[in-house]
């Protein structure tokens, strides 16, 4: 029986990856209570994952066929909800795992596990929510007659990328928030200003590529959702949503740098959880 | 020769003293401090603070198969030294060597959801504490067995009794399967029959099973019952290492010097809103230690100061062990009052009140009418004034235990 464990000041625990490994079941286990947990005592139960994305679907498209807004050929509640899918996932999932460690405190000062899994675990939860949106999705575009391109054969490549952007941002906020509660305003803050910030009801190519002399697009670019949804319409609906690739390897460029930092800065912190929280 | 299971050299924990206006300024202040001096910030992430070492130089070693009890005064940094075993925090220096699983009982309880069913919260906790879901199923009746729960199994823990509840949390715990077990105070709840449940479970995880035991508790009957040697902790150091017995001997000796005689309540916040027509100002006991004999009369003086004009008033205690547990309440017969403004002190006696062995706290109200009367209070200050009674010599000079399964008044005067 070896089970050897030094603990030291300073020591990253060379044994963290495989203790990730051995409490592997856990993030199973958060991400079920979470989910169980959230829709006892209500009556609808677990249609509200479906309710807030679809009534918030039926605004945004409202807006844009009174607006006239083109969609390059697409039904609008299609070329909305396309959007809303990737959208709905990313804010919902960065900010459940942002709050995550903050509204488990009591685990955090009372019982060891690698911390990183709760963050994860509730990013793996929202992913059902995505699911039963990702079925709406196919209802529509039965409802529409709607036939997706080839292209769809690449979605889940689309849906690792949110999937990665929502881990590292909800990393950051996470371990921002144990020492500083602001962090959880300032995410409010995004979740809100977010939608109207990424192409949701943006109609393709409203954004120039170039303007003033600056790389317009790239520069918007900078937020990943940008990319993710761009991505989310390509393979959902092709047509004249393209992927402007430049700007879509910004994109892809933001959620690594913020993946990898993320789970950095989460460990250097980890360590010292316990006493801030 | 067996390889020692645990090994701490040098250990050191500190925390900063956050002061009050520092968590205020939250973000605000570090955003402040890296605009104003962008360079300083990053060279010396952290100005000057105040430190407290909760821990410090802290060494002992402890072989496969022991029970050692952690003891100490509050404060004496028995809750870091567990949370630096079991991984919760890091140790700001020194080592700690663990040759094998550690599980710990700290509050175990945590990792319950108050929604979920008890069948639900077995794997939810057993996971929390580290266990596969294989290992969890492969156990589960044994768990369901022990925790006595078996009929509401499917029920949400919510609606559970909190011995239930504590029942359920401890079976899971119990059934880890670690070389090293902590466990903290867990034995407080649960009936009398539970208790001792709790406590053969824990010998018999010693003796057959070979582990290791570190066993942390106020109550020096239960540490002698359990545990040959002990660690006695002061002040963040190791004041005894050593046999139980002696242990317990310099826990209640040394003890005095620093244990509280006098209590000022005057500007402590109440837990009930009351009039305050007559109000609490201090308490003391008028001898150097907060301890009593068993058997002889337990005392105190009590200050209080009239707000108003008060023809009356009579003093009422209620006694409860440390773990919250009532033990007993008395009310004084009323006295002659006080005119606006005065102050007195009240010296309170109750004679031979046939406290066990054990710490005690006693809560204090002032007002006028009893239990038989019309009762009013005027002013209560509870958790304050804590003392304990001291165990009995035995015979031979030893020091009597009293099991905490006896309950909390040592009757006298058996008749046959």
């Amino acid at each position: 029986m070896s089970h050897k464990l030094v603990l030291e000041a300073g020591r990253t625990e060379r044994q963290y990856w495989r203790d990730l490994w051995r409490y592997r079941e856990l993030f199973y286990f958060l991400a079920w209570r979470d989910f169980m947990v959230r829709y006892k005592q209500t009556l609808v139960g677990v249609a509200w994952s479906l309710i807030r994305p679809v009534l918030t679907m039926a605004v945004l498209a409202l807006y844009m066929m009174l607006t006239k807004q083109p969609t390059g050929g697409v039904p609008v509640p299609l070329f909305v909800f396309a959007a809303m899918l990737p959208w709905q996932f990313f804010s919902t999932a960065m900010s459940e795992s942002g709050t995550s460690l903050i509204n488990n405190s009591n685990l955090i000062s009372k019982v060891y596990f690698p911390r990183l899994v709760m963050p994860v675990s509730a990013v793996i939860v929202t992913l059902a929510d995505f699911l039963i949106s990702g079925v709406f999705m196919a209802l529509l575009m039965v409802v529409f007659r709607f036939v997706p391109p080839v292209h769809i054969f690449f979605l889940p490549l689309f849906i690792l990328m949110v999937f990665a952007a929502a881990v590292g941002t909800g990393l950051w906020m996470a371990a921002l928030m144990v020492k500083y509660r602001d962090v959880r305003f300032i995410l409010q803050f995004i979740v809100q200003f977010g939608l109207y910030a990424s192409p949701v009801i943006l109609p393709p190519g409203k954004v120039p590529q170039w303007s003033h002399g600056l790389p317009m697009q790239a520069l918007y670019s900078l937020n990943p959702a940008v990319g993710i949804i761009d991505g989310f319409r390509w393979c959902l609906l092709g047509g004249d949503n393209v992927i402007y690739w430049p700007g879509f390897s910004v994109s892809v460029a933001v959620v690594v740098l913020v993946g990898f930092t993320g789970i950095w800065y989460f460990r250097k912190t980890e360590r010292t959880f316990a006493d801030n929280i | 020769m067996s390889e020692n299971i645990i090994n701490v050299t040098n250990l050191a924990k500190c925390y900063p003293i956050v002061h009050k206006d520092e968590w205020v300024a939250g973000l605000r202040h570090s955003v402040e401090n890296i605009i104003r001096n962008p360079l300083r910030s990053l060279l010396q992430s952290r100005e000057q603070k105040e430190l407290f070492w909760a821990l410090k130089d802290v060494s002992f070693s402890v072989q496969a198969g022991e029970v050692i009890g952690v003891i100490g005064r509050n404060g004496a940094g028995k809750s870091t030294l567990l949370k630096i075993l079991s991984r919760i925090t890091e140790p700001t220096r020194g080592r700690v060597e663990l040759n094998g699983r550690v599980a710990s009982l700290l509050e175990v309880a945590t990792g319950f959801h108050g929604d979920l069913s008890g069948r639900e919260n077995i794997f939810l906790n057993g996971a929390i504490l580290g266990m596969t879901k294989a290992e969890i199923t492969r156990k589960f009746d044994e768990i369901v067995a022990f925790s006595e729960v078996g009929k509401f199994l499917d029920t949400p823990v919510k609606r559970y009794s909190s011995g239930m509840y504590m029942r359920l949390a401890f079976a899971v715990a119990a059934h880890l399967e670690p070389e090293i077990l902590i466990v903290d105070e867990v034995l407080a709840v649960g009936d009398a029959a539970f208790q001792k449940k709790c406590l053969g479970k824990m010998q018999e995880v010693s003796r057959s099973h070979g582990r290791t035991v570190l066993f942390v508790s106020h109550n020096m009957s239960a540490v002698q019952q359990l545990t040959t040697r002990s660690i006695m902790l002061e002040k963040g150091t190791v004041k005894f290492f050593g046999s139980t017995e002696q242990a317990v001997e310099i826990y209640s000796s040394t003890a005095g010097a620093e244990a509280a005689t006098f209590f000022d309540v005057d500007q402590v916040p109440r837990k009930l809103k009351m009039s305050g027509a007559i109000r609490l100002v201090h308490f003391r006991f008028d001898r150097v230690t907060p301890y009593f004999e068993a058997g002889e009369d337990f005392s105190f003086c009590a200050k209080v100061r009239a707000l108003e004009d008060m023809p009356q008033f009579r003093v009422s205690l209620t006694i409860s062990t440390i773990e919250g547990t009532a033990v007993g309440a008395c009310f004084g017969p009323e006295r002659a009052g006080l005119k606006r403004g005065e102050e007195t002190e009240v010296k309170i006696t109750l004679k031979n009140p046939r406290l066990a062995p054990g710490r005690y706290s006693c809560d204090v109200a002032v007002g006028r009418g009893s239990h038989r009367t019309t009762l009013t209070d005027f002013d209560a200050v509870s958790d304050t004034l804590q003392f304990e009674v001291l165990p009995e010599e035995g015979e031979a000079g030893t020091v009597a235990a009293w099991h905490r399964n006896w309950g909390s008044v040592a009757f006298t005067d058996l008749a046959y």
